[in-house]
């Protein structure tokens, strides 16, 4: 069942009217029960996965707790008795012992996500060192990928690890923790919630209040602007380039970026505000997963903007404990005597770096153009990282310059560029051929032919680009008045103009939305992840 | 405390580390640099910053984070 389906609209509106007539205390059931029943619609069978994941994370979590809460009563009754050394010593074996208990359950839950999603690309590249020695190939199998698998097992992973670092508390209904593993709103495509953020909020009563319900539907409605008015119908043009981009060298690369960047922007905003949406209206705050990564000035930047709850994720739990484990501490030291202590502390952080935008490529999907993908975001950090003297010096010799507006207007197109550029390996899904389309874009191959009719032979009109334009327009309006303040509540202060803008928005998805024969609405990009 | 002060400085000599007191929230040390810093604290302090007590308030400021140095040393 799609977000942009209408059985899911059905669903949504038999849920909120169960949510809200549901005695206060069984509300958050009828959230469990609904969102399996939402799973179940994406497949039967895929309920023995989410299940797996919450029964394991169930009893690894109380396992977590009761190791913890002997630890700490051992270290309280015995505080007179025993020496620093020997408290630090007994705090040093129980830690380790809490961490092979952890050490199961993510083993166990990153496992089946390795096997279900990892398997075929493993496959494909045995068979393709094997075929350089002329043996056959193994049969790749055809897996069972269930929905969401990416989104719930590192929510709940996450949830796992709070336990182990005595950060979140322990859920100890089962149920409950049901209930936070499979929420669905989230489960198509994020945003990865904490539990100490989200777990008490999803079990608490809520009223039905007029003012938070209208947001959370006002919120759903620019959703689906964006996704099915916008997002789908670039989608269109962008799918004609993808089908034979041989066809599409030079400048018609430049032009799938510039339309990439519109349509996974518009696509991945939109679902997220849908999800945030819902969740709005039935009083229940999620993270939010973007603040305006557009305007960022620099790569680093546009990753503290751009999809935050998995960059947070990242940092949290791959690329911090990662960097203080032990092997990379010797490392540290071992380099620091060789190369200086600044220099070493500086290279773990960049493999450290090096590990996690790997593992974020991975996250994305299991190909070498992911792979790729993580590694140049990497390496495009690392090098402005490098180069921070070299700007700063720059900065101080041109102050007047480098402070103006227009200076910050440049760093934020150069950052908007190099980013789409980056991203058009998620367009290609082949490395080679990515590489070949970004040598032939200074060619400026097609320029003639783009502008002679050219653009208007990809499947789209000179109504779409319009309609395309004003979209862009009116989403880059409301999120730069959205960063002045809520929008929403400026507008609640004015109710006529409120409604009638809410009217003219969903007149626009239902009469501009990207729907019919050649449009495609029934996929989020990151329903794949 | 000067130890610490040294190594900050070395990461960011703009910075005034012994009056700034929101060096994460401010965005003035990223994940980077908090990585080169805790390598930096292992060496010269012999202390290893366990990854849970890796949060905003422990390195918002030299003080926070001295405090922080000392606590782990006497745990």
């Amino acid at each position: 069942m799609l977000f942009t389906s209408y059985g899911f609209i059905a669903f949504l509106a038999i849920m909120f009217a169960v949510y809200f007539l549901a005695p206060k205390k069984w509300q958050w059931v009828t959230l469990l029960i609904g969102s399996y029943v939402f799973y179940a619609f994406a497949g039967l069978e895929y309920l023995v996965f989410i299940l797996f994941t919450t029964v394991s994370a169930y009893v690894i979590s109380r396992l977590l707790k009761s190791a913890l809460d002997k630890e700490n009563g051992y270290i309280e009754k015995s505080r007179d008795t025993l020496s620093k050394e020997e408290r630090k010593a007994y705090r040093a074996k129980a830690k380790k012992k809490r961490f092979h208990i952890l050490l199961w359950g993510l083993v166990l839950n990153f496992g089946v996500l390795a096997v279900l999603k990892y398997t075929a690309f493993a496959v494909h590249n045995v068979n393709g060192v094997l075929s350089l020695f002329g043996r056959e190939g193994l049969t790749v199998p055809s897996l069972l990928l269930p929905m969401g698998i990416s989104f719930y097992t590192f929510q709940t992973m996450g949830y796992l690890i709070d336990v182990y670092r005595a950060k979140a508390e322990v859920e100890k209904n089962p149920a409950k923790l049901a209930l936070f593993v499979s929420f669905f709103p989230q489960l198509v495509q994020g945003p990865i919630s904490r539990f100490s953020d989200l777990g008490a909020q999803l079990t608490a009563p809520h009223k039905f209040e007029t003012k938070t319900f209208t947001f959370g539907l006002q919120r759903i409605l620019w959703g689906y602007f964006k996704k099915l008015v916008i997002a789908d119908r670039v989608l269109v043009a962008m799918n004609t380039m993808l089908d034979a981009p041989e066809d599409f060298k030079g400048v018609y690369v430049l032009l799938l970026i510039l339309l990439y960047s519109i349509q996974i922007y518009a696509d991945f905003t939109g679902g997220i505000d849908i999800t945030i949406g819902i969740a709005e209206a039935m009083g229940i705050k999620l993270a939010e997963n973007f603040d305006r990564p557009f305007s960022s000035r620099s790569t680093k930047e546009y990753w503290r903007r751009w999809h935050i709850t998995m960059g947070t994720w990242f940092k949290d739990y791959i690329f911090t404990p990662l960097s203080v484990t032990a092997p990379v501490m010797k490392l540290n030291k071992f380099l620091s005597g060789k190369i200086g202590r600044r220099a070493a502390s500086k290279t773990v952080a960049y493999i450290a770096s090096g590990v996690t935008w790997f593992l974020t490529g991975l996250w994305h999907g299991a190909g070498w153009n992911f792979i790729v993908w993580g590694l140049l975001n990497c390496l495009v950090i690392i090098v402005s990282e490098a180069l921070e003297p070299t700007y700063n010096k720059f900065h101080d010799r041109f102050p007047r310059l480098t402070s103006s507006a227009a200076y910050g207007k440049f760093m934020a197109v150069r950052t908007f560029l190099l980013m789409g550029l980056i991203r058009s390996l998620d367009c290609y899904r082949n490395v080679g051929v990515t590489f070949t389309m970004w040598g032939s874009m200074f060619t400026f191959k097609g320029i003639g032919s783009l502008f002679s009719g050219g653009i208007f032979e990809l499947g789209l009109g000179l109504t779409d680009f319009i309609i395309i334009l004003v979209g862009v327009c009116v989403v880059y309006a409301i999120s730069n008045m959205h960063a002045k303040g809520s929008v929403r509540e400026r507008l609640w202060q004015r109710p006529v103009l409120s409604a009638a803008l809410c009217v003219t928005l969903f007149l626009a998805v239902i009469m501009l939305g990207a729907y019919g024969a050649g449009y495609d609405a029934s996929q989020f990009i990151y329903n794949q992840f | 405390m000067e130890k610490l002060l040294e190594i900050l400085a070395e990461l960011h000599p703009e910075v005034d580390f012994e009056t700034t007191e929101d060096l994460i929230d401010d965005g003035i040390l990223d994940s980077l640099d908090i990585v080169s810093l805790v390598a930096a604290i292992d060496t010269e302090f012999d202390v290893t910053v366990p990854a849970e007590e890796i949060i905003p308030e422990n390195f918002n400021s030299a003080k926070a984070l001295f405090a922080l140095i000392t606590k782990l040393d006497e745990e």
